[in-house]
C-alpha cells in the first residue's frame, strides 16, 4: 500500500532494491486476487468436460493431466432434443425478460430522471428532492418484503407465472437504479443546449429527443447493460413468481437434482453456457458496467 | 431551466387545437369515473355487498391502466409546457404507485389475516395473531439475527479486501485492463450458479478443492456446510466473492478522482507510505466509503440466492435469512398471512437500520441515497 501513492505521481523514481520488492508483492498480490476471482469460471468450465470418476474422486485440476476429459457434460445439452428444447426454453425467457424490462427501466427512468434534473415539480408538500429520494429509496426495500403481496396480486391478475409479469416487477425493481445513473448524466448535460434549441422552436419533448437523448447515450447504455445483468441473474423473485412457463436460467440451473444425485458435468456445462453471454459482457462492455455502478457516487 | 416550470401556463391559440383540448379533457374526466366506478364495484363485490361485477380482478387492472394512459395523453394535450413537463414524470410515479406502494398497502392488510394460499376459504382477519406468533417464534428471530450478523461480519470484511484491491488496481501496472475486467467478473456471475458451483463443488468436503487445502495444512475434516460456524463463513465467502467487485469499482472511481496536488506535498514534506494513507487518502476517500458501504449493507439485508441453493438456511437454522424464511412460510407452506406479516416487520426493520446508518454517516454520504 505504501509505495501505491507515492508510485502514482513519481513513476520513475528510485529504482532501488526497496521499490523493486515492493512493485513484485503488489503484482502477487494482484495474481492472487486474479486467482481467486478466475478460479471458480475455470472450475466450472473445467468440470463441465470432466469424466464421472475426475469428479467423484476429489478435486481433479487440468485436462489431459489430471484427467481425459470427454463430452459427457455438454452432450444432452447439445444432442438430446429434449434437454437442449428445455435449456432453450429457459434460455428464451431469460434474455426476452431480461431485455424487456431492461428497456421499460430504462425508458421509464431516464424520462423520470431527466423531469427532475430540468423542472421543478410539486405534489403537496414534496418537491423534487422528495420525489428523487422516494424513487432511490426504494432501492432499500428487500425483494422479499414486497413478493407476497405482489404474488397474491398477480394471481388473481392471471399474471403469476408469466413473462409480462417478470417484466412488470424487474421494471420497477431496476427503476431506482437507473434513475439514479440518468439523473447523474442528465446533470452534467448543460441545459443550454436544449434552450437553444427550444429557442429556434423545438418542443420539450423535440429538444429532449433530438439533442439530449444522444449525447446521454453513453449513460443510457451503461444503465441497459447493468440493467440486463441484475435481470439476467435475478432468482428470488422468478423462484417466487414463477412454476412452469416463465422460468428463468437461475431457476434451471437451482434445480437440477436428480434421482441419481447431481451430475455435476452436466450442471457444470448448463452453468457454463448459462453466464457464458454476461461473461463477454464483462469482458468486451467492462467500461459501461463501471460507468454504471459509479454513477453518482464520484463527483 | 426550473425557471420555465413557473411560467404561466401557455396554451397555442391555434384554432385546430381547440376541439383536441376539449376531446382531451372530456376523455381524462370520463375514464377517471370509470376507473373509480369500476374499483368501487369490485371492491363491494370482493366484500360480498354485491354479487355483480369481475370474476378477477384483471379487467379493472386494464381499466386502471387505460386512465393512466389517458391521464398521460390528455395532461399532454392540455397542460401546456407543464403538461409536456409533467410527462417526464408521470410513467414512472403511476407504474411505481402500481408494483411498490400499493403492494406495500395490500401487503400490510394481509398482515393481520390468515391465509392459506392453498386453501379455499380465502383471508380471514384476525387482528395481531400474527405478531404474537412472531414474537415467540424461534426462527424468526434466528433468521432476524442472522441478517444483522451477515452484515456485521461481512460488509466489514468486503470492505477491506475491496479497498486493497482497488489501491493495488490503481498502481501503475501492467495488464491494467486484465486485472480490471478479471476482478470485475464475480458482479456479473449469478449467484446460483456461484452457489452450486463454489459453495457445492469447490467447498464440497469429498471432492472440493478447499477442504483439500485446508487438510494439507493441518485443518482437518472441514465440512462445511453441515456445521454452524464454517456455514456461515462459507457463505460470507461467496457473497463476498459476489459483492467485493461492486465496492471495488466505487472505491477504485473514488481513488482515482483524488487530487494529485495533496500526495505530491505530501511527499515532499516526507510523509512515509502508511502516514500518507492514513493521513491523506483513508479522509479523503471518507465520503466514497460511506457511500459504498451503505449501499452494501443495503444488498446485505437482501441475502438470499446462496444460501437457499447451498444450504437452504441450515444447518439449524444458522444460515437463514429473513428472506428466505419469509419465502419458505408464505410460498413453500402457503402461510401467506403469516409471512407477509413478516415481511413487514423485515420492511420495517430495514428501514429503520438504513434511516440510522444514513444518519450516523450523516452528510458524508455525497447526498447519494437520502
Amino acid at each position: 500500500m505504501s509505495t501505491a501513492v507515492a508510485s502514482d505521481i513519481t513513476p520513475h523514481n528510485r529504482g532501488g532494491v526497496k521499490n523493486r520488492l515492493s512493485r513484485t508483492a503488489i503484482y502477487v498480490a494482484l495474481i492472487v486476487w486474479a486467482f481467486i476471482c478466475l478460479f471458480p469460471l475455470y472450475w466450472t468450465a473445467s468440470t463441465s468436460i470432466k469424466p464421472r470418476e475426475a469428479v467423484l474422486q476429489g478435486p481433479k485440476y487440468l485436462p489431459w493431466v489430471d484427467f481425459q476429459p470427454d463430452n459427457k457434460g455438454w452432450f444432452p445439452l447439445l444432442y438430446e432434443p429434449g434437454q437442449r428444447a428445455n435449456f432453450l426454453r429457459h434460455f428464451q425467457n431469460t434474455l426476452v425478460v431480461s431485455l424487456a424490462a431492461a428497456l421499460l427501466a430504462v425508458a421509464l427512468g431516464s424520462l423520470a430522471a431527466y423531469g427532475l434534473s430540468r423542472y421543478r415539480y410539486r405534489y403537496g408538500p414534496y418537491d423534487n428532492k422528495q420525489i428523487r429520494n422516494f424513487f432511490l429509496a426504494q432501492l432499500i426495500l428487500p425483494p422479499a418484503a414486497i413478493a407476497l403481496p405482489i404474488l397474491l396480486m398477480f394471481v388473481n391478475l392471471g399474471l403469476k407465472d408469466t413473462r409480462e409479469g417478470l417484466v412488470l416487477i424487474y421494471t420497477v425493481m431496476n427503476l431506482p437504479i437507473v434513475i439514479w445513473i440518468m439523473f447523474d448524466q442528465f446533470n452534467s448535460i448543460p441545459s443550454e443546449l436544449e434552450q437553444a434549441a427550444q429557442v429556434d422552436g423545438s418542443s420539450i419533448w423535440g429538444a429532449f429527443l433530438r439533442i439530449v437523448l444522444p449525447i446521454a447515450a453513453p449513460g443510457l447504455v451503461a444503465a441497459y447493460i447493468l440493467t440486463v445483468v441484475l435481470c439476467w441473474n435475478e432468482y428470488f423473485i422468478a423462484l417466487v413468481l414463477a412454476s412452469t412457463n416463465a422460468v428463468t436460467l437461475p431457476f434451471l440451473i437451482a434445480g437440477q437434482v436428480s434421482s441419481q444425485g447431481i451430475k455435476w458435468w452436466t450442471m457444470a456445462a448448463l452453468t457454463c453456457a448459462a453466464i457464458a453471454p454476461l461473461a463477454i459482457i464483462g469482458i468486451f462492455l467492462e467500461r459501461y458496467i463501471v460507468k454504471g455502478l459509479t454513477a453518482g457516487s464520484v463527483k | 431551466m426550473s425557471d420555465t416550470a413557473l411560467q404561466p401556463t401557455i396554451v397555442r391559440p391555434t384554432s385546430g387545437s381547440r376541439s383536441w383540448h376539449d376531446l382531451a379533457r372530456l376523455a381524462a374526466r370520463a375514464s377517471l369515473i370509470i376507473t373509480i366506478a369500476v374499483v368501487l364495484i369490485q371492491v363491494l363485490r370482493t366484500m360480498g355487498v354485491i354479487d355483480f361485477g369481475f370474476a378477477s380482478w384483471r379487467p379493472v387492472a386494464i381499466v386502471v391502466l387505460l386512465w393512466f394512459i389517458i391521464y398521460d395523453v390528455a395532461h399532454y394535450i392540455t397542460g401546456g409546457v407543464r403538461g409536456q413537463q409533467l410527462l417526464f414524470l408521470l410513467p414512472a410515479l403511476q407504474i411505481t404507485l402500481s408494483l411498490v406502494i400499493f403492494p406495500t398497502l395490500f401487503g400490510l392488510a394481509v398482515a393481520f389475516t390468515e391465509w392459506d394460499i392453498g386453501g379455499i376459504s380465502g383471508p380471514a382477519f384476525n387482528g395481531l395473531e400474527n405478531f404474537r406468533r412472531m414474537a415467540s417464534d424461534e426462527r424468526f428471530w434466528g433468521a432476524l439475527g442472522n441478517n444483522f450478523k451477515y452484515v456485521i461480519v461481512a460488509v466489514p470484511f468486503q470492505y477491506v479486501v475491496a479497498f486493497i484491491v482497488a489501491l493495488l488496481l490503481n498502481q501503475q501496472i501492467r495488464a491494467q485492463k486484465f486485472f480490471r475486467v478479471a476482478f470485475l467478473l464475480p458482479f456479473m456471475i449469478s449467484p446460483v450458479a456461484v452457489g452450486w458451483m463454489v459453495g457445492r463443488s469447490i467447498l464440497d468436503a469429498n471432492r472440493g478443492v478447499v477442504p483439500k487445502l485446508l487438510a494439507s495444512v493441518g485443518i482437518d475434516r472441514v465440512s462445511f456446510f453441515d456445521q454452524p460456524v464454517p456455514a456461515f463463513l462459507g457463505i460470507v465467502a461467496m457473497d463476498s466473492w459476489i459483492a467485493i467487485p461492486f465496492m471495488m469499482v466505487m472505491l477504485l472511481a473514488g481513488l482515482q478522482a483524488l487530487p494529485v496536488e495533496v500526495f505530491e506535498a505530501a511527499q515532499i514534506d516526507g510523509a512515509s507510505g502508511w502516514k500518507r494513507f492514513w493521513d491523506i487518502t483513508f479522509p479523503l476517500m471518507l465520503p466514497v466509503s460511506l457511500t459504498a458501504i451503505v449501499l452494501r449493507v443495503i444488498f446485505e439485508f437482501k441475502l438470499v440466492d446462496v444460501v437457499r441453493v447451498v444450504t437452504a438456511g441450515g444447518p439449524g437454522g444458522a444460515t437463514d435469512t429473513l428472506s428466505l424464511y419469509i419465502y419458505r412460510e408464505g410460498v413453500e407452506s402457503g402461510n401467506v398471512g403469516y409471512a407477509t406479516a413478516i415481511a413487514m416487520v423485515f420492511l420495517v426493520v430495514v428501514l429503520v437500520s438504513v434511516t440510522m446508518l444514513l444518519m450516523f454517516a450523516g452528510r458524508r454520504v455525497r447526498d447519494v441515497v437520502y
